[in-house]
């Protein structure tokens, strides 16, 4: 397929593959803080895959939008490339250095094929230079990203152990929620409630936000919908342990908790829930 | 009638058309939704959502727009994938499109397009209209890789 | 074409659906269930919706038409079993399924039906 004349930069790379990726792999491998085999042999695979898909999009594209098409193959390898360098503890300068360190080899031999256009060798260095960084901060943005799910995944996995649903009697759950609540957190333990629900059949679940500092709309609208959720299931809600300063809170937000019982205590809310589901609490008579 | 929405480049990799002129039509649709979903990984409450605010479309497309079709896509635009489905008709359009996104659930019928409800139920929300000429709605879900 | 069978428990009805539901289907589900109320002199009918993992407003119209259909008759409805991504779901989209009471499930559906109706102070289904 003939396009005219390639692009500098596509030409360089398909000329000078080989020593390109020489210098380039030196350059990663002499900065590396652990030297093992595995990891070496993986910079070397990644590097060798990158190179020819580089050139391959500059000579589609070579106005080189990388948010277009042509660089979806490219993006593609850079993501996976980012993502096994968060798992692995990597930096993110690290990671954005396979881009980085590709650039002084590359400037090599761009000034070589070009030394007798200095015109376009400007301009060349100049394009190249925009595309690298954009590249580069392509890197460290699905870095950020997937550091971002990374943490968000363990905090998911930590909530679940640190939320029990507990079982008070019969047909009465409590939830004490202890820490601050955030949306995400706000929403698994919700979920587990209203799963407990349905595995128990219990008819009343006591949340208890003794354990919370402050909440917010965001918190304080799962909450309702947690309960009107477990209204539509054919279970109740009680919130007991609010302090004085979240009831302020609420009512200055504007949360709507007309429709909902509240208790000062934990143990205000199981007499409520007790006597709701048919159970009365007598005192033992002492013997005479 | 679809207006691109693509600011950045995103690709469908997958993209399954289904008719919508009948009921069954409407279960077979979900049933793809549904599968689309699972195939990406998203959670079960995710599923439902989706697949409930696209029961709703769809019965829109059948009922209001006499018939039409529904594209699953699966798309991705670098760092995440997700689902889009449109719904397509050339029924009469809606005239009035604000009163249309108010919700107007009522139970026991009324109009209830369902469109405030399937917009909160998605993450993206698009609606092209034009009276007597048809109607297009795309959602779309995300999923965090 | 199927209908969604109809199980009498005393004086109660017991429907459960476990299929997608379509125009027809929920049109003869209403029709089958208004007759055996007024056959069965039931006083109380039991939806089972524990095997729906989608509760669209189709069917949630479904639901409340039924129900006003069955207090004409004089039977009260319950719905029991509805999942909990159906609920939060529900809440969500806005629908409210008014005029419906709802039990977790079946078990408590009855024990609900058996108490007497707290606004007109029937006396209980036996």
């Amino acid at each position: 397929m003939s396009k005219g004349k390639k692009a500098p930069l596509a030409n360089v790379i398909d000329t000078h593959q080989h020593e390109l990726l020489a210098g380039w792999l030196d350059g990663m491998l002499s900065r590396m803080v652990r030297r093992d085999a595995a990891a070496e042999a993986e910079i070397r695979q990644q590097a060798a895959r990158f190179l020819p898909l580089l050139a391959q999009s500059i000579e589609d594209d070579p106005g080189a939008d990388i948010g277009s098409s042509a660089w979806d193959d490219t993006r593609q390898l850079l993501t996976e490339i980012s993502q096994s360098r968060v798992r692995q503890g990597f930096t993110p300068i690290e990671t954005a250095n396979f881009i980085f360190l590709l650039k002084k080899p590359l400037f090599g031999y761009l000034r070589a094929a070009l030394s007798d256009d200095s015109q376009t060798l400007v301009e060349e260095t100049a394009r190249v230079s925009t595309l690298f960084d954009d590249l580069g901060l392509f890197t460290i943005e699905v870095y950020q990203k997937s550091r971002e799910q990374v943490i968000m995944r363990q905090q998911q996995e930590l909530l679940e152990l640190s939320t029990p649903v507990v079982q008070l009697w019969k047909d009465v759950l409590a939830l004490p929620l202890i820490g601050t609540l955030d949306s995400a957190r706000t929403q698994v333990v919700m979920e587990n409630l209203l799963q407990k629900i349905v595995d128990t059949g219990a008819m009343i679940a006591i949340i208890d936000i003794t354990g919370v500092p402050t909440v917010d709309t965001l918190v304080a609208q799962h909450l309702l919908k947690t309960i009107a959720a477990a209204r539509l299931m054919g279970a109740d809600c009680i919130i007991s342990g609010i302090r004085p300063q979240i009831a302020q809170t609420i009512v200055h937000l504007g949360v709507n908790l007309e429709d909902v019982i509240t208790k000062a205590t934990l143990a205000d809310a199981f007499i409520v829930a007790l006597k709701r589901t048919g159970s009365t609490i007598t005192h033992a008579k002492h013997g005479d | 009638m679809l207006r691109d929405l693509t600011s950045m480049s995103r690709t469908a990799g997958d993209l399954t058309v289904v008719p919508l002129h009948s009921d069954e039509d409407v279960v077979r649709l979900r049933k793809a939704v549904r599968e689309c979903l699972v195939s990406l990984g998203f959670s079960l409450i995710e599923q439902t959502k989706m697949v409930t605010a696209a029961s709703e479309l769809a019965r829109n497309t059948v009922g209001y727009g006499g018939g039409g079709e529904s594209h699953v896509a699966k798309i991705s635009d670098g760092s995440r994938h997700g689902v889009r489905l449109s719904f397509i008709d050339h029924g009469p359009g809606i005239a009035d499109v604000a009163l249309a996104l108010t919700d107007g659930y009522t139970s026991g019928g009324g109009m209830g397009l369902g469109l405030g409800g399937a917009k909160r139920l998605s993450d993206e929300f698009d609606l092209q209209t034009e009276p007597g000429k048809g109607t297009v709605v795309t959602i779309t879900k995300w999923k965090p890789f | 074409m199927e209908h969604i069978p109809i199980l009498k428990m005393g004086k109660l009805l017991l429907v459960t659906i476990q299929v997608d539901m379509h125009d027809r289907l929920a049109m003869a589900l209403q029709d089958d269930l208004t007759e055996r109320i007024v056959k069965d002199r039931a006083s109380g009918v039991l939806i089972d919706i524990s095997a729906l993992d989608i509760v669209d407003s189709f069917i949630g119209r479904m639901i409340s038409n039924t129900a006003s259909m069955a207090k004409i008759l004089d039977a009260r409805t319950v719905l029991v079993g509805m999942q909990p991504a159906v609920a939060i779901t529900l809440v969500e989209l806005g629908l409210t399924l008014d005029g419906v009471i709802t039990a977790l499930n079946v078990d408590h559906g009855i024990r609900l039906l058996q108490e007497p109706d707290k606004k007109t102070g029937r006396a209980p289904s036996r």
